[in-house]
This record gives C-alpha cells, structure tokens and sequence, in this order.
C-alpha cells in the first residue's frame, strides 16, 4: 500500500514536470515566432541588415528553432538566463534582486490571510444558511470579482489621501524599524488580502460542507454529540486534506494579483519587473519571469493536489 | 485572473458531480435561504442589465464626444454640465466612461463566447474521436491551462505588442481550455447514457450525436460556466488595459480610463474612482447573477 501511495506522488511529480516542459515550449514558441527578433530590437529600426544578421550570428539567433529551444532551456539548468535587452544586465542578476521581496509580500500575505480565511469559512458553514454564513457569502462572492486595482484605489485613498496614516508608494529601501516596515507592507498586504480570504473562505467552506454532509455527521448527530465537537473533532480532522487543497488553490491566485498591485504600489517586485520587461519588450527577461510564476504556479497546484491525494485514503488505497 | 482556471473547473466538478446524482443524504434548503438567493439575484440582475444596456446605447447617450477637451478645469469634481466631472486632459467624464464600457463589456463577451465556443466545441467532439486524437487535444488543453491568464497575455504582448485582436486571442487561449474541460466531462458522461448509445447503434454519425442528442444537454452549465468565464474575462482585460498594455489610446476601455487618471490619486479624482467602481460593479453583479442561478439550478435538481 506504501508503494502504490509513494507510486502515486511519484506520478504527480513527474506529470507536473512534463507540464513544465510543455508550459516552457509554449512559453518559448510565442516569443519566438514574431518575424522581427532580438536582434532588431537591440539595434533599432535604422540599423544595416549587415549589422542585424551580425548580432544574430552573435547571439545565435540563425539556429534552427529546436537547438534554440534547447540550448534555452539548459540555461535555466545552469542558471544563464541569457541578457536582458534593455540594460544589457544579466537576467539571473535581475532577477535575484528582484525575487525575495516579492517572496516576502507573498509569505506575509499568506500568513495573514490563511487563518482569517479558515475561521470565516469554518464560522459561515457551521452557521449553514443563517444570517453570518449569508452575509459572509454576499461579502466574499463579491470580493472574488473586485478588481486589485479598486481595492488599492480604495486603499490609497482612505488609508494615504484622507487619513494619511500611510505611505501611497512602497519603498522597501527605507525599511528600519517594525513600524516602517508595517507601513511599507500594509497596503499591497491588505489589497492581496482581500482577495484571497474571500477566495478561501468560500472553498474552505465547501469543503468542510462536503463533510458536514456525510453519513458519519448525521450519525454523530444522532447520538447527540454537540454541534461544537461534531464539526471541530469529527467534520475538521477529515476536511483538512480538503481544506489544504483550497489553501493551495487559492494561493495561485497570488500570481495573477500580484501583478497588479507591484505595479500600482511600486513595488520592486519580480511582477513589475516582468511588466516593465514587457513595456520594453525584453524577450529573455519576459521569458525568465514567465517561467518562474508559470513555475510556481504548477507548484502550488501540484501540493493542491499532493494533498488531496494523501489525505484520502481512498485515493491512497487504488 | 491567472490563476482563475483551477477554480471554475473545480466548481464546474462539483456542479456535475451534483447532476450525476449523489449518494450522500441532500439536505432539504431552507425556506430563508431562498429569500437571500432573491436578493443576491436581484442585485446582480439589474447590476449586470445596467451595463448591458450601457454598453448597447451609452455612446449614443454620451453629452460630449469621447475625445474632446471641454473643460479649462483638470479633474474636476461632479457639476451639472460635467455628471462625473473631467478627467486628466478636461475630458467629459461621463462621455468617456459611456464609451469606454461599450469596449470593456463588448470584448469581453466576444472573447468569452469564443472560448466557450472552442471549449465546448472540441469537449464535445473529442468525446467522439478515437482515444490518441482525444488524449492529445487533451493534453494541449492541459497545457494551456497551466498557465495563469495574465501571464499568456503578458507573454504574447511581449512578443506581438498590444492589439485588440490579440488581447481576445489570448483571452481565449486562457479560458477556452477551462470551458473545454467542463464541457469534456459532461459530455463524457453524456455519452454513456443509454439514449446516446442507442443513437450510435442506430448508425448515426458523430455529428448528429453531437449536435442533436449530446449539445441539448449541456446547454445550460456551459452556459453558467460562460457567465464566469465572462468575469475572469473583463478581470483580465481591465487588468492589462491598467498596466497599459491592453486597449491603446485613442480607444479607451474602463481599464484604461483608471490608468489614464491614476495620478489624481492623491487628490481623490473621481475621474479614477468612476471607472475603478464601473468595472467593480460589472463583475460583482455579473459574479452575484451567475451563483445565484447556478444555485437554484442545482436545487432544482434536488
């Protein structure tokens, strides 16, 4: 039975790795396909087709496709990431200045919004149909369709312009002390926030239906274990692989998020340097930070779905 | 939103899962649920009619040409000539906005439509084409849709620059494959059933049992899963036209419109707020309506 639980992660692993080679060629074929290339970019439009197919020989760029692909694809291996064309930096360099801070946003986000989410969703499906659960429902269905951009709007506008309580722009370098620091972080964390505890409040919710739901619940009732225990000790410790799944889920959300709010709160994040690089059409650039989110994307899916897998015995026992 | 496809597809899951029939006990909805699912429905129904209506006639209701400069005043707050006030440039506000949904809701529903139209097109086919054709379209799917949405359009902005054509391309390129595994599962189902089989002992052709005994059946969750994808959808699009890599000047969509007065932030411009509460208020009705429907469908069934 071990074999088949371990098999069982083993194939998740391996088809989430596939996935990342086929995301990669995707990724690779789209920004290789435009008729203009690199080097044109590089040197303009009033360069010699002498100079261009120079640059081109020197970059490379007159390989065939697959070998281009490939030789692409080691450089993530060894970590050449090939130069950006805007500032001539190395992509690796920008990118490691680039990644804690938006790893740190991310990790305070979801150390924030993860407890704050359980409790609503745990609250409003113990409260099934009532008043809290309604209202919680309304509040969260509307919060998974606001736009990042009118709830940082919304934020500025209260928390900098009318109560001037906080800083509109993050400058993470002026970061010195505790209070500094929870004013930089306190309006991209919020905006981050609000999305993502709606999102999981309402799948941790399902889930822990999902269960309410079951045989086993209703036989609990029966022998009348209060409503307290029969969803913290019986419903709970069965929805947690559930729940985790949700967590996951909903964690992805961050990626498409985070985009938005770098860029309204300058924040120098891997997001804004991923728009910036394509405002200036930086292909290598694009093409890193197109691989590190779509990379950590599958990531959060693939423990999404690691969870569920070890946490139902029914799927460990196939 | 990137990110945006596991969930559809997840709820999509449990949607059928709840069609296929369940063995679990179903717990009878309350009486006072109803009154709340009324509510959620009416909100959203005149909410998301609203700017239907908006997008269909707003242009022709517009007081000022979208373009030109009517005021001496920057950013100027409500008055009676100027409903929303003026924007960066002394731009009627209003007139602005009244065109610019026009593009927001328009674009959206074309790409939603498509991606509904190519998921559940090949979802449905695939069911009746030999397993590697099948296993392969799948796997393209699967593919796409590990990719989060704003990350498609970011690449393929990078790679072609902005255009209102491509920005629908990859729309549909990230929510066709949620449509398609939706659409695959019920039709898999679908397929199974005894009147389907009859049919394909009956001789019939793929076609026939794909548009006459399998298509009928889908109609209504492909639609509510159209609904969502139409909110991820203005999600998106407003996102990129935001970051200033989606609709181009002179063409604005609401998007556009806050990225354009972002720097009346510090003074609190409505000419920011209008356009951000526009776009709001769209999908949150248009997100209200779909549950709310998708709801009493599934306690229809019960």
């Amino acid at each position: 039975m071990r074999d088949s639980l371990f098999g069982l992660v083993l194939g998740r692993l391996a088809s989430s790795l596939i996935t990342l080679l086929l995301v990669s060629l995707v990724i690779f074929a789209i920004t290789s396909l435009l008729p203009g290339d690199t080097a044109q970019q590089v040197l303009g439009q009033f360069a010699t087709p002498e100079q261009v197919e120079a640059l081109r020989t020197q970059l490379g760029l007159d390989q065939p496709p697959l070998l281009r692909y490939w030789q692409w694809l080691s450089g993530f291996a060894t970590g050449d990431l090939g130069r950006s064309a805007s500032n001539g930096m190395d992509v690796i360099q920008l990118v490691n200045d680039r990644l804690p801070n938006s790893l740190l946003l991310a990790a305070i986000t979801t150390v924030i919004s993860v407890p704050v989410a359980l409790i609503m969703g745990i609250a409003a499906a113990m409260r099934r149909g009532g008043v809290l659960d309604r209202t919680l429902n309304l509040i969260t269905l509307s919060m998974v369709a606001v736009p990042e951009f009118l709830v940082a709007t919304l934020a500025v506008l209260i928390f900098a312009v009318q109560l001037g309580w906080l800083p509109a722009l993050s400058y993470v370098s002026t970061v010195d002390s505790l209070g500094a620091f929870m004013k930089v972080y306190a309006m991209p964390v919020l905006t981050l926030c609000s999305v993502l505890i709606a999102q999981m409040a309402r799948m941790t919710r399902a889930a822990l239906i999902d269960q309410l739901d079951s045989a086993y619940i209703e036989m609990a009732r029966l022998k009348g274990v209060p409503p307290m225990r029969r969803v913290l000790r019986h419903a709970l410790p069965n929805a947690i692989g559930p729940i985790a799944n949700a967590v996951a889920l909903s964690l992805s959300y961050l990626l498409g998020g985070v985009i938005i709010v770098e860029t309204i709160f300058n924040y120098p994040g891997i997001a804004s340097l991923m728009v910036d690089a394509v405002s200036n059409r930086d292909l290598a650039l694009v093409q890193a930070c197109a691989m590190i989110f779509c990379g950590a994307y599958l990531l959060l899916v693939m423990l999404a779905d690691l969870c569920a897998i070890l946490s139902n015995p029914r799927l460990r026992n196939r | 939103m990137s990110d945006t496809n596991t969930i559809p597809a997840a709820k999509g899951e449990r949607q059928h899962y709840v069609t296929t029939g369940s063995h679990l006990p179903m717990v009878v909805p309350k009486q006072r649920n109803r009154s709340g699912l009324q509510l959620t429905r009416w909100i959203g129904l005149s909410l998301f009619s609203f700017w239907l209506l908006v997008a269909l006639f707003g242009p022709l209701l517009a007081p000022y040409p979208m373009s030109a400069f009517v005021s001496e005043q920057i950013y100027a707050g409500a008055s009676t000539s100027h409903l929303l006030g003026t924007d960066y440039m002394g731009r009627d506000m209003l007139s602005r906005m009244l065109t610019g949904a026009r593009y927001t809701v328009g674009l959206a529903l074309v790409a939603a439509l498509l991606s509904s139209l190519v998921g559940a097109g090949f979802g449905m086919l695939t069911v009746l084409l030999p397993y590697w054709l099948e296993e392969s379209i799948r796997r393209i799917f699967d593919t796409l849709i590990s990719i989060p949405s704003k990350m498609m359009a970011l690449v393929m902005v990078s790679a072609f620059g902005t255009s209102i054509p491509l920005l629908i391309l990859a729309a549909v390129l990230s929510y066709a494959p949620g449509a398609f595994r939706i659409a695959h599962s019920l039709a898999k189902n679908l397929a199974t059933l005894e009147y389907v089989q009859v049919a394909r002992t009956r001789g019939e052709g793929r076609l026939y049992i794909a548009t006459v005994e399998i298509f009928p059946n889908m109609i209504q969750p492909i639609l509510t899963d159209m609904g969502m994808r139409f909110v991820f959808i203005v999600l998106l699009l407003s996102g990129m036209s935001f970051l200033g890599l989606g609709v181009q000047p002179p063409v604005a969509d609401l998007g556009s419109l806050v990225r354009e007065n972002i720097g009346g932030l510090s003074q609190g411009a409505l000419a920011l707020i209008a356009p951000a509460l526009a776009i709001g208020s769209l999908t949150v009705g248009a997100n209200l309506l779909i549950d709310s429907l998708s709801n009493s469908r599934d306690n229809q069934k019960e």
